[in-house]
């Protein structure tokens, strides 16, 4: 059979396109109600929806940072709040040229049989909870599927199940209006050297694309967030070019030229690791066929949040800080970031959490 | 695992990459003993080594023809023959700037429980047999596998398997220093439409090359062989822009940008078709980060063989159809071909056989 064709292929092929915009890239403040609370519990903010929406609004709000977005991606109860003002998040973003994106996954559960494996679910109902969000102004997905470097990890049924769901999350999302950001992640943990995580990269990327072309999903429709190539986090760092070459050569081994643009997740890197490593991807000379972007989470917010602690008198302070990483990250994706920016306490703070779970 | 990085590693990544060298491509001489003596019956020439070995003397030698090729693909008998002077093939073609190749397939055998659908053979023993090639010259190989489309065809199990040979082939092939062009054909025979053979592609092609990452082939040493995406032989014809189109993007939609080149077999095109396919191709504006060129066997050969008739007194005159059809796909590997307005007799004949078998 043919890959998705249907009413929405051309508009995802378009949303897709546009999220992978140079000098544009997502910010992903997705985290769920227990991961934001632990966030909050770092800079002693009480876990509440008026928090929640606070901090959501400084982001949202911050003065000249939506020119540098693509897109957000939003938790299900940040996708219907407000700003103070009464005004939808949703159209906030959408006056300032960024899309909308919504979690879908519900969280991952273990695989029975394995060394803590886990797959992950929310495929039940996923049809109509994506026409719900559509119709809220959601216009791209993310759903994250993870794995782990082991000795004998990850398995090939570890492999299998993700990439099989990514699969099925994927098509469900394009039938539905929404650009499925496919995240395939594969945990820093580990004393692994690069050349592990580039093995497990590669066969990890190998079956996600199979799998996306066994369920006829249309590739120029979507979106991969992958991990950087790297070396594991108990083992010794490397320069950012070696991250780059590596990184891009796994991409060129695995990712068809169909996919528009490549959003790489920050798995535990400080905010300015993050960067530094885009920069050096997007300065590689080399066959890069797909725009190469962001989807940071923490390596966007880290020192923002610092600066906020959750006080009004800081909004401002937290905003301009927030400015900075944004503007850094897209100098990363034209591979014209220069260092140092907005260089607030945190921004080399690695945030690396053993077996992180959102 | 990872990708093949043994001794022969960078010899295979400079060999496929220069066989992808823009202006040149392959020159298909690799027919079997039985499937020559059909094309020298159609010219009334006896089926005897001393002919064969004049044929391809004829061609190899052809004035100026070997400045617009990077590679020959022989058959057995012809890597260990010489020209009537006595120099070596191998020797006339290495002087001239142009890789030897070798066929190292076993033909076709039918797989039970299908409708005519088949796998190739010729694993047995094949890392001696690429030992013995590569000392005596070849630097790469060729493995024709065949598909057919119909009702219910290809099979999931057809796929399979052949994916699964041309993978086992192409690191046994790596193992012994030889590229391995990898050749899923999917016969052109039938009254399908141009999308139905895209769909059959992109399955087909995304089948390889998840075999060949699960045999742990270093793609960056592989080249691609495949069909041109068009209508079926029974189907009405479409214009070389639209079989471009529907190529690439089916290229685009499966093929790693690791993988250097392209070098497309020609079906039963004729050489004129043939030509202006290609250069449609090349002409496109797209992604495209694979070189694209040929590797013609009929599309090369045809009117020069008309031409000889067998008869020593042709030989020039043949060789020079040889030298126009291997200049119009250098230039058709630029995009610059213009047409040809002296075609020799044959260069617009269709070179269709039903259920073609080498």
């Amino acid at each position: 059979m043919s890959c998705y064709r249907g009413k929405y292929a051309d508009e995802l092929i378009k949303n897709a396109a546009y999220i992978g915009t140079p000098g544009k890239g997502i910010l992903a403040a997705d985290e769920s109600t227990g991961t934001i609370g632990k966030r909050f519990e770092s800079i002693k903010v009480e876990n509440n929806e008026e928090n929640r929406r606070a901090l959501r609004e400084l982001l949202f709000t911050a003065p000249g940072v939506l020119p540098f977005l693509s897109g957000v991606i939003l938790f299900e109860e940040t996708l219907y709040q407000k700003t103070a003002a009464g005004k939808p998040f949703v159209d906030v973003m959408k006056e300032g040229g960024v899309l909308p994106g919504i979690k879908v996954d519900k969280g991952t559960v273990e695989l029975a049989g394995t060394d803590g494996e886990t797959t992950t679910q929310g495929l039940d109902d996923m049809a109509k909870r994506c026409q719900q969000y559509y119709t809220a102004g959601a216009r791209f997905a993310k759903w994250r599927a993870v794995l782990k470097i082991g000795p004998n990890l990850p398995s090939q049924l570890a492999i299998n199940e993700n990439a099989n769901g990514l699969a099925r999350y994927a098509i469900i999302c394009q039938e539905n209006g929404l650009v499925p950001i496919v995240e395939p992640e594969i945990l820093v943990d580990g004393g692994h050297d690069i050349d592990r995580c580039a093995d497990v990269t590669e066969r990890v990327l190998a079956a996600c694309y199979k799998a996306l072309n066994d369920h006829h999903v249309l590739l120029e429709g979507t979106l991969l967030k992958p991990n950087m190539v790297t070396p594991g986090s108990d083992a010794k760092k490397v320069a950012a070019e070696v991250i780059a070459e590596y990184t891009v050569r796994a991409l060129q081994r695995t990712m068809p030229p169909a996919v528009p643009a490549v959003v790489f997740l920050s798995g535990g890197q400080s905010e300015e690791e993050a960067t530094v490593n885009l920069n050096a991807m997007n300065k590689l000379k080399t066959k890069k066929p797909w725009s190469l972007t962001f989807s940071y989470g923490r390596a966007l917010q880290q020192s923002t949040l610092k600066a906020w602690a959750g006080k009004t008198e800081n909004v401002k302070k937290a905003q301009e800080n927030f400015h900075g990483r944004c503007k850094a990250n897209s100098e990363a994706t034209l591979g014209t970031y220069k260092g140092g920016a907005a260089g607030s306490e945190g921004a080399s703070e690695s945030l690396h959490v053993k077996d992180y779970k959102y």
